[in-house]
């Protein structure tokens, strides 16, 4: 199958992008998107052009590297899967494709298709841990934690930090991805006794660092490549208005 | 000749670990606060030691290629931790855990060092547990437990089929809170080039800033490589796309010794190649062994019309289908260790029974466990790589394909071996160092634990054992008295030395302005790998394979194109540094390979097997590991020098996995 890739290319963070239009992308339906990329990128070297710049590592839909708008949706046309595990044969033979980068305030562009996310690194700083240090811990088996409980939190940890949930809203609100993380150890008795103090310091964080305000869109939700469910914004509001409390 | 020295402590195997921490030198709270570490890596080995070296008071500069720490390899492992816990009551006990691995390690693995992974598996899972890694539980409420190969207890810990994930957060979670108590300095998107050298001690390191382009050096009192194994050497590999030895062979080509390179592992239940423009493999979890079954058809008939595409796998009745696996090792059936598992599929498929277009791959049936335990029960276990499966290949192995007789008969998977963790790596001795002093190596880039093969779930059991509760001692009886040496200063000349050589290795590379691009001759490097120093090696195809990698190192050097420039960001560019070491890893591998006249593990000769072809070892001439030392540039071949292994608390005997 051929398909044709419409790509934003941008030199540099300051450069001014713009798309370029690749006709004729020879590809397979059980090639990856990623893959008919390379292949792109393959014949761009050959010609002496410098490939297109995105980010991707696993290709296995857990690291959470890789990104791209593609086709007006973050990872693309499939539910609950990312770029990487994207099949050509979602699309169709001779479609045009438009790939972007992610577009959110939070998430300048470094190169071409390539953001920057330390800003989901930084709000993790603030205190997205439990604190105690290695070698004092009882016996794993000296709290037993009921499988239901166990269960939510998983849910909520399988979070891939990928970026599309702020990617996704039109606030640009990294709610989803905070939350999972604050639900994660507000559901865990291990993360009780630092769940006030985690709150109050993710969420200054986030609003910190310039993401917009949650306004119950879902977009987050739909486009989440992991399904992580808003319940999770639910419960980190609780947990934050518990801290407001306590101050 | 240099000699070796594996500062092995004394005393019985079980009281080494306990006599050295008794006895090891330590540095005292106000000293820890003066001394810098390096640590270059996130995986579960580079983080988990980062964090806690920053807990002691050390101040630690923490280096990785990708955006974020949280995004090191370690983060797709699926299946599992072990550990000795004996939570099932089944027997289990470090000693059968030390056992067990030395065993599945085909008895190339040092005694001492096992036996301390064995013993500190236990803290592990407690400390993670502590962290809030949200681990697989029962109803009750206590930790639940599955089984993986080369193992007949259930000691594996897991997280769905996202261990590894669910680890490195847990680590990246103390990794974090070091980094918000300044403790630890977090370097992303930065490349480590070279290791610094100063005195015949590691003093630093020069890093690329991968976004600016820009060479940058760090000094500090001792360095940690833990930046993961050489599997994409092959090209097609299970790992991800920027697992590279590029630090590793930075720290041979200083002098650091390589040991063991020829012990690669190749992973049974991987999905098979499906074009030439594949990028990498996917593993299936080693997991789906517990409860599927590994077959193809008993008759060659079958197998042709699979290969033409006539028939399906669901097509062949039960009587027709050849579970060699069960068929040939009843005590282990289809929990036989990996490189059995693999052999055993290329022995298959090598007789022409594959089952698919291209003749490479077996079946992997959950008929029979859908039968026994439900389709609910199933899915639960295995749904998301099912749907992983489905996503890739557009089968999926949950869905009933047809019933024959009163047999519901399930879409079997089709999986094929593939290269998916390297054993060898930098040596180190006990304590984690290499032969360069100040030079450490955690985790997958070194040999020390797994021997000529890795039983599944012990590489996660490794990283995070040498990370959390080994090198935070060991490093300090090197540190106890570099207080006193004042900090090298960065604009020191052996720094401005090492840095100028990193730039105009660039420059070479990008003015060779040849015709090829990087990942043709990476994908050509795979195929000689893959045809020549694969599942089955001999004298002859490796010495073929070193004519040519020779050539093709050529063809690097002389042939390669590079677009873009040397400032800012340029991919390619990154990717050809990694390309020039892994042809050096490739030869390294062969080297290895061609002077290992024996069987063993992951390393498979073909002129010695046993009449029913099970590997054969030789234990009175190759019982040792083998080290590569450097000598001084790519074209000289490097020297061998062995360690010894000593063997006091277990018999070394054949591998039996039959009864
Ligand atoms: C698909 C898959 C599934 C697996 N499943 C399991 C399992 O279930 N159980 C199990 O026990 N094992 C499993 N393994 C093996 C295990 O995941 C790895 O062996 C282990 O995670 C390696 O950890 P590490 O910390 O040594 O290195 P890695 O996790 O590979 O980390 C390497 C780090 O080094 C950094 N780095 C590399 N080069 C440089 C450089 N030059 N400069 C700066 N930084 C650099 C990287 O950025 C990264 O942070 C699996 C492996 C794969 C591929
Ligand atoms: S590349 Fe890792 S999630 Fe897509």
């Amino acid at each position: 199958m051929k398909v044709t890739l419409k790509v934003w290319r941008q030199a540099n963070a300051k450069a001014k992008g713009e798309f370029v239009t690749y006709k004729d992308v020879e590809t397979t339906p059980d090639t990856s998107f990623l893959e008919t990329l390379d292949i792109l990128n393959e014949s761009l070297v050959e010609r002496g052009e410098e490939p297109i710049t995105f980010d991707h590592d696993c290709r296995e839909g857990i690291c959470g590297m890789c990104s791209l708008y593609i086709n007006g949706h973050p990872h693309g046309p499939a539910t609950k899967a990312t770029t990487c595990q994207l099949y050509m044969r979602r699309f169709k033979d001779g479609e045009t494709i438009t790939v972007e980068p992610w577009r959110s305030a939070g998430f300048p562009v470094i190169k071409d298709l390539m953001v920057d996310r330390s800003a989901y690194d930084k709000i993790q700083q603030a205190g997205g841990y439990v604190s105690f240090n290695c070698g004092g811990a009882p016996d794993a088996n000296a709290l037993p934690i009921s499988k239901e409980k166990a269960d939510l939190a998983m849910d909520a940890a399988t979070c891939i930090g990928c970026g599309a949930c702020a990617a996704a809203c039109k606030n640009g609100s990294a709610m989803l991805f905070v939350s999972a993380k604050i639900s994660q150890f507000a559901l865990l008795p291990q993360g009780r006794p630092e769940a006030a103090r985690r709150a109050r310091a993710m969420v200054a964080k986030m609003d910190e660092l310039g993401f917009g305000n949650c306004t119950n869109t879902r977009a987050c939700e739909a486009e989440c490549p992991k399904g992580i469910s808003i319940t999770n914004i639910a419960r980190m509001n609780r947990e934050f208005l518990k801290a407001k409390f306590k101050d | 000749m240099s000699t070796i020295d594996s500062k092995i402590p004394e005393g019985p195997v079980a009281e080494k670990w306990t006599n050295y921490k008794a006895h090891q030198r330590l540095v005292n709270p106000a000293n820890k606060r003066k001394l810098d570490i390096i640590v270059v890596g996130t995986g579960l080995a580079g983080a988990s030691a980062a964090s806690t070296l920053a807990e002691m008071g050390f101040n630690v500069y923490n280096f990785c290629i990708q955006d974020s720490p949280r995004r090191a390899h370690s983060i797709a492992a699926q299946g599992g931790i072990n550990a000795a816990k004996n939570y099932q009551n089944d027997g289990d006990s470090v000693y059968r855990l030390f056992y067990d691995t030395v065993k599945g390690g085909d008895y190339r693995a040092r005694e001492a060092n096992v036996h301390r992974l064995a013993e500190v598996s236990n803290n592990i899972i407690d400390q993670c547990v502590a962290q809030g890694v949200p681990f697989a539980r029962e109803y009750g409420g206590l930790l639940a437990n599955r089984s993986f190969g080369g193992a007949q207890v259930s000691r594996t810990f897991y997280a769905k089929g996202q261990t590894g994930q669910q680890l490195l957060l847990g680590a990246y979670s103390s990794l974090n809170r070091q980094i918000n108590a300044g403790k630890v300095k977090s370097f992303n998107r930065y490349e480590m080039h070279d290791v610094v050298i100063v005195d015949g001690r590691a003093r630093g390191i020069i890093a690329k800033n991968l976004v600016t382009g820009k060479f940058e050096r760090f000094s500090a009192n001792a360095v940690v490589i833990a930046t993961g194994g050489y599997g994409n050497t092959y090209f097609l590999s299970t790992n991800a796309m920027g697992c590279n030895c590029s630090a590793a062979i930075a720290a041979y080509r200083k002098g650091a010794y390589f040991a063991n390179p020829s012990y690669v592992q190749i992973h049974p239940t991987c999905i098979p190649v499906h074009g030439d423009k594949q990028s990498k493999l996917t593993l299936m979890s080693e997991s789906l062994r517990n409860d599927g079954r590994i077959w193809v058809p008993k008759n060659i008939e079958d197998a042709k019309k699979l290969q033409k595409g006539e028939i399906k796998g669901s097509d062949i009745p039960e009587e027709n289908r050849d579970y060699y696996l069960e068929r040939r090792y009843p005590a282990f059936g289809n929990l036989v260790p990996r490189d059995v598992a693999s052999r055993a599929a290329k022995e298959r498929c090598d007789k022409g029974f594959g089952v698919n277009n291209t003749g490479l791959a077996v079946f992997l049936d959950f008929s029979d466990a859908i039968k026994r335990l439900g389709i609910d029960v199933v899915r639960q276990r295995y749904g998301n790589l099912f749907d992983m499966y489905e996503e890739i290949t557009d089968v999926n192995p949950g869905q009933l394909a047809r019933e024959i007789n009163g047999e519901k008969y399930y879409n079997p998977m089709m999986i094929f071996p593939a290269v998916h963790y390297t054993m060898g790596g930098i040596w180190v001795d006990y304590e984690l160092q290499t032969s360069i002093p100040g030079l450490f190596a955690i985790g997958e880039c070194n040999f020390s634990d797994h021997g000529a093969n890795r039983l599944g779930a012990s590489a996660l059991m490794q990283g995070l054992a040498d990370g959390y509760f080994v090198l935070p001692y060991t490093i300090q009886n090197y540190l106890a008295d570099q207080a006193i040496w004042p900090k090298i200063p960065t604009d020191n000349e052996e720094f401005a030395k090492v840095e100028k050589h990193c730039v105009e290795e660039q420059t070479r590379l990008m003015n060779i302005k040849g015709k090829r691009s990087v990942d043709s001759i990476h994908k050509e490097l795979g195929h000689i790998m893959w045809e020549y120093v694969g599942m089955g090696r001999t004298a002859e195809g490796l010495k073929t394979a070193l004519e040519k990698l020779k050539e093709l190192r050529k063809e690097f050097e002389t042939n390669l194109f590079i677009p873009g420039s040397q400032e800012g960001l340029n991919i390619e560019l990154d990717k050809a540094i990694h390309l020039r070491d892994f042809i050096i890893m490739g030869e390294l591998i062969a080297t290895d390979a061609l002077h290992r006249n024996e069987s063993c593990g992951g390393h498979f000769r073909v002129e010695y097997q046993t009449e029913e072809g099970e590997a054969k070892r030789d234990d009175e001439n190759f019982f040792y590991v083998g080290c590569w030392k450097y000598e001084g540039d790519d074209n000289t071949a490097p020297s061998l020098i062995k360690e010894p292994l000593e063997y006091e608390a277990i018999k070394v005997q054949t591998r039996n996995y039959k009864n």
